[in-house]
C-alpha cells in the first residue's frame, strides 16, 4: 500500500475502558455497530408483531398471546400494526442501511480515518436509541400505543384519546419519537454529506466513488432535505392535540358522538401533503442503499466492471431527484385536485425509466460474468427479483383511475412490502453476509447462508403474491377480520396460507441468527480479502485498526470495479495499487 | 488556545483556504477520537452549508404549510393584521438583526486588522443585539396577546406565533454559539474556523428572519 505525506503518524490507540470503547464510542465503527444492533433488535420487535397480526388475519377468534383476555381487538390489531410499520420504516430501514452499514463503511471506502464530526454522529446514534425506547415505551403508558397507522393521519392523530385507546399518550409518545429521530437523521446526513465531499483520499473523485458510496451519499442529501419537512408537519401535529390550534383538524368535527369545539377549520390533506413529502423520500431512504450495496455486489461476484458506472450514479442521482416530485401518488384517492394528479402519475412513471436502466444495468453486469454463487451475490440477485417484482405493481398504482380501485387494499401492501421492505431488507441481508468478515474479522457459514436464502427467497413469495389477489378482490388493509363479510371470507385460505408462509419465513430468520451469533464466537478467521475485491476496506486488516488504515492512508488510482481487466496481474485490480503493481507478468512478487 | 489564534486564524485566506486539520495547532483531541484531528478545518464549513439547507426545508415547510392552509376551503383564514405597535416593534426588530449582521462583519474586520480587543467588543454587541430581537419579538407576542390574538385564535396567529418562534429557537442558538465562541475555544476546531460557521449561521438566520418578515407582514394585504 502507498503511503500519502503523513510525514509524523502514529497510529492512535482506542481508548481502553470499556464505556468509552465500546459504549460512547466516536468510532464510526463501533456507532455503526450499535446501529446494527439496534436495527436487529427493531427488526425483531417488528417482525414479532407482524407474526401476531397474521396470526390474527387468519384464526381471528385464536387465542393471542400478550393480549389482554387472550382475543384481539381490532384498536390492538390497530397499534400492532402502527407499532410494526413506525418501527420497520424508522428503526430498521432507515438506520440499517444508513445508519449501520453507511457509518462502518462510507469513511473506509473512501480512505478516509472516520466521519467528518465524530462526537456528531455518536450524538445521532444516541439520540437514535433514545428515539427508540420511547417508541418502545408507547406500549406502556395508558391507551397503549397508538392505532393511527404509521403515517399518523389527522383528525385520528390530532384530537386525543377521544378518538381511540392510544391516541392519548401513546400517540403523543410516537410524535415526540419520531420528533428525535428527525433531528437524529439531520445530524447523521450533515455528517454524511460533509464526509463525502470533504474526507475523500487522494485519487479519490467522485467518479471512482463505489456506487455504495453514491448510494449513501444521496440517501443523505434525501434525508437532509425530507426529515426538516416532517419535523415541521410534527410540530404543528403537537399543537393541535395540546394546543387547540386548527392546522390539520376541520371544523365541526364529530368524534364519537362528540362535537369538537374551538376548531376553525383545518385541512387534514395539509398533513398528507407535508408527511407525504417526506414519506416519498422515505421510501428511497431505504432503498437506495440496497442498490448500491446490489450493485457493488454483482460486480464483485460476477467478476465483471459495473455495467454503465456513469449511469449508475447518474440513476442514484435521478432517482433521488425525481423522488421529492412525486409524493402526491400517495393521496391520488384524498380529494385532491384530479389535475395534480395527473402530473403526480406523469412524474410517478418517469421514475421507472431510471429504475429500469438500473435493472438492467445489474442484468449486464452479470451477463457473461463468471458469477460466483456466495450467499451475498445470491441475497443482491434476490434484491434484484423483489425490486423488480414489487416495481411492475408500482406502475399500476402509479395510474389515478386504477388506483382509485387499488388503494387501501392488500395490493398497495403486497406491493411496499415487496418493493421496499423485502427488497430493502434483501440488501441488508446482502451487506451483512458480504462485509460480516470485514466487520469482525470471522466468515460466516456459507452453507448456513445459502439455506437462509433459499427459505426467505420462497418464504417472501409465498407470503406476498397471494397478497395482491387479495387487493384485486377487494381485500381491504388495516381491517382486522375479514369473516364478517362474506366476499371476503372467501379468501381466507389465502390468509391462512400467507399465514403460515409467515411464520415458516420468520423461523428462517432463527437461522440466520445462529449463524450470525454462532459465527461472531466461533467462525474461521476471515482473511484481509476473502471476496478477491478491489475497493479500499479489502486492502486492510479484517476488523479494520482504529484509524482505518494503521497510518497508511491509501493513494486511488482507478475506479472500484476493475474486474478481469485484460493484462492486470490478477482478475481483481484494487484501487490503492499503483499501476506497477497490477500490471504486467504474473511471476511479480505479490505486492501489499 | 491563545487569543491572538483568533487574529492569526481569520479572515477569508486564513480559514477556507487552511486545510490545517492534519497539521499542528489543535492536537487536543483525546484518545480515541481520532477523526476529529483529521478533519480538515474547512470540512467545518461545507457541514454548516449542508446544516442550513436543512434549516432552510424546514423553514420552506412551515412557510408552505401556511400557504396552503390559507387556501384551505374552509375560508377561516383571518388575515394578521400588521399594524400599528404591532408593525413598528417589527420593523425595529428587523433593523435591529440588520444592525447585528453589520457589527458581525465589523467585528471580523477588526479580527482581521488583528484587533483582538476590538474583535471581542463587536463581537459580543453582535449577540446583545441578537438579545435585543429576541426580547422585540417577545414585545410583539405581547401586542398580540393585548389584542386578544392567542396561538389557537386563528390560523394566522397561529402561523404567526409558530414561525417567529422556530426562528426564536434557532436564533437563541446563534447566539449560545456566538458566546461559546469568544468564552470557550473549541479544542478540536481553529479558532477562525469557529468563527467563519457561527458568522455563516448568524448571517443565513438574519436572511431567513427578512424572508419571513415580509412573508409575515404581508399576509395582512392580500
Amino acid at each position: 500500500m502507498s503511503t500519502s505525506p503523513h510525514p509524523v503518524y502514529t497510529p492512535p490507540q482506542a481508548p481502553s475502558g470499556f464505556w468509552r470503547r465500546y459504549i460512547f464510542s466516536t468510532d464510526h465503527k463501533v456507532i455503526g455497530l450499535q446501529y446494527y444492533f439496534l436495527a436487529l433488535a427493531a427488526v425483531t420487535v417488528g417482525m414479532v408483531l407482524s407474526l401476531l397480526m397474521r396470526y390474527h388475519l387468519a384464526w381471528p377468534r385464536g387465542y393471542v398471546p400478550f393480549v389482554q383476555s387472550g382475543i384481539m381487538r381490532p384498536e390492538q390489531y390497530l397499534a400492532l400494526m402502527t407499532m410494526h410499520g413506525t418501527i420497520m420504516v424508522f428503526f430498521v430501514l432507515t438506520t440499517a442501511p444508513l445508519g449501520a452499514f453507511g457509518n462502518y463503511f462510507l469513511p473506509i471506502q473512501i480512505g478516509a480515518p472516520d466521519m467528518a464530526f465524530p462526537r456528531l454522529n455518536m450524538m445521532s446514534f444516541w439520540l437514535t436509541l433514545v428515539a427508540f425506547g420511547c417508541m418502545l415505551s408507547a406500549f406502556a403508558v395508558q391507551g397503549g400505543a397508538p392505532i393511527s397507522g404509521w403515517t399518523a393521519y389527522p383528525p385520528l392523530s390530532g384530537l386525543g384519546s377521544i378518538t381511540g385507546p392510544g391516541e392519548g399518550l401513546g400517540q403523543t409518545m410516537w410524535i415526540v419519537s419520531i420528533g428525535i429521530f428527525c433531528f437524529a437523521s439531520l445530524l447523521a446526513s450533515i455528517n454524511f454529506i460533509s464526509t463525502t465531499i470533504e474526507m475523500r483520499a487522494p485519487g479519490m473523485h467522485l467518479m471512482r466513488m463505489p456506487l455504495t458510496v453514491w448510494a449513501w451519499f444521496v440517501t443523505a442529501v434525501m434525508s437532509l432535505l425530507a426529515f426538516g419537512a416532517l419535523l415541521a408537519a410534527l410540530i404543528m401535529l403537537i399543537l393541535d392535540r395540546s394546543a387547540g390550534t386548527s392546522f390539520f383538524i376541520p371544523y365541526g368535527l364529530v368524534v364519537n358522538g362528540e362535537l369538537q369545539v374551538g376548531r376553525s377549520g383545518g385541512w387534514p390533506l395539509l398533513w398528507e401533503h407535508l408527511f407525504w413529502f417526506f414519506g416519498h423520500p422515505e421510501v428511497y431512504i431505504a432503498i437506495l442503499p440496497g442498490m448500491g450495496i446490489t450493485s457493488h455486489i454483482i460486480s464483485n461476484f460476477s467478476r465483471k466492471p459495473v455495467f454503465g458506472y456513469r449511469a449508475m450514479a447518474g440513476t442514484l442521482c435521478a432517482i433521488g431527484f425525481l423522488g421529492f416530485l412525486l409524493w402526491g401518488h400517495h393521496m391520488f384517492v384524498s380529494g385532491m385536485n384530479p389535475y395534480s394528479s395527473l402530473a403526480f402519475s406523469a412524474l410517478t412513471l418517469s421514475i421507472g425509466v431510471p429504475s429500469a436502466v438500473k435493472t438492467f444495468n445489474w442484468l449486464g453486469t452479470m451477463w457473461g460474468g463468471k458469477i460466483h454463487f456466495d450467499t451475498p451475490m445470491l441475497f443482491s440477485i434476490g434484491f434484484v427479483s423483489f425490486f423488480v417484482t414489487g416495481g411492475l405493481s408500482g406502475i399500476f398504482l402509479a395510474q389515478p383511475a386504477l388506483d382509485n380501485m387499488l388503494h387501501a387494499t392488500y395490493y398497495v401492501v403486497a406491493h411496499f412490502h415487496l418493493v421496499m421492505a423485502v427488497a430493502a431488507i434483501f440488501g441488508i441481508f446482502s451487506a451483512t453476509y458480504y462485509w460480516f468478515p470485514k466487520m469482525f474479522g470471522r466468515m460466516m457459514n456459507e452453507t448456513l447462508g445459502k439455506v437462509h436464502f433459499w427459505l426467505t427467497f420462497v418464504g417472501a413469495y409465498c407470503i406476498f403474491m397471494p397478497m395482491h389477489f387479495v387487493g384485486l378482490y377487494g381485500g381491504i388493509r388495516r381491517y382486522s377480520d375479514f369473516t364478517g363479510a362474506d366476499y371476503l371470507a372467501a379468501l381466507q385460505p389465502l390468509h391462512v396460507f400467507m399465514t403460515i408462509a409467515a411464520f415458516a419465513t420468520a423461523s428462517a430468520q432463527l437461522i440466520f441468527f445462529y449463524n450470525f451469533f454462532k459465527s461472531l464466537a466461533s467462525g474461521a478467521k476471515a482473511p484481509e480479502n476473502p471476496w478477491r475485491a478491489t475497493t479500499l476496506e479489502w486492502a486492510i486488516a479484517s476488523p479494520p485498526p482504529l484509524d482505518n488504515f494503521a497510518g497508511n492512508f491509501p493513494h486511488v488510482f482507478r475506479g472500484p470495479y476493475e474486474y478481469s481487466v485484460p493484462g492486470a496481474r490478477e482478475d481483481f485490480s484494487p484501487q490503492h495499487l499503483p499501476p506497477s503493481d497490477v500490471a504486467g507478468a504474473a511471476e511479480g512478487a505479490p505486492s501489499a | 488556545m491563545p487569543d491572538s489564534a483568533i487574529v492569526e486564524r481569520s479572515g477569508i485566506g486564513g480559514v477556507i483556504g487552511s486545510n490545517g486539520g492534519s497539521s499542528g495547532g489543535h492536537e487536543n483531541g483525546r484518545g480515541g477520537e481520532l477523526g476529529a484531528s483529521h478533519t480538515p478545518q474547512r470540512a467545518y464549513v461545507t457541514g454548516m452549508l449542508i446544516a442550513l439547507s436543512g434549516v432552510a426545508m424546514f423553514f420552506m415547510a412551515l412557510i408552505s404549510a401556511a400557504v396552503v392552509r390559507k387556501g384551505s376551503p374552509s375560508g377561516d383564514w383571518r388575515p394578521l393584521l400588521v399594524s400599528g405597535w404591532l408593525a413598528r416593534i417589527l420593523w425595529l426588530n428587523t433593523a435591529v438583526l440588520v444592525a447585528s449582521s453589520i457589527t458581525l462583519l465589523h467585528a471580523r474586520s477588526r479580527a482581521r486588522a488583528s484587533d483582538e480587543a476590538g474583535f471581542r467588543l463587536w463581537w459580543i454587541v453582535t449577540s446583545a443585539l441578537g438579545i435585543c430581537f429576541l426580547a422585540g419579538q417577545l414585545l410583539a407576542w405581547r401586542q398580540l396577546v393585548s389584542a386578544g390574538l392567542y396561538l389557537a385564535t386563528n390560523p394566522s396567529s397561529s402561523f404567526f406565533y409558530l414561525i417567529t418562534a422556530a426562528h426564536g429557537v434557532h436564533l437563541a442558538g446563534g447566539i449560545i454559539a456566538l458566546f461559546v465562541v469568544v468564552f470557550r475555544p473549541a479544542r478540536r476546531m481553529a479558532q477562525g474556523t469557529a468563527v467563519e460557521i457561527a458568522s455563516m449561521y448568524w448571517h443565513a438566520m438574519d436572511a431567513i428572519w427578512i424572508f419571513l418578515f415580509f412573508f409575515l407582514i404581508s399576509g395582512g394585504r392580500s
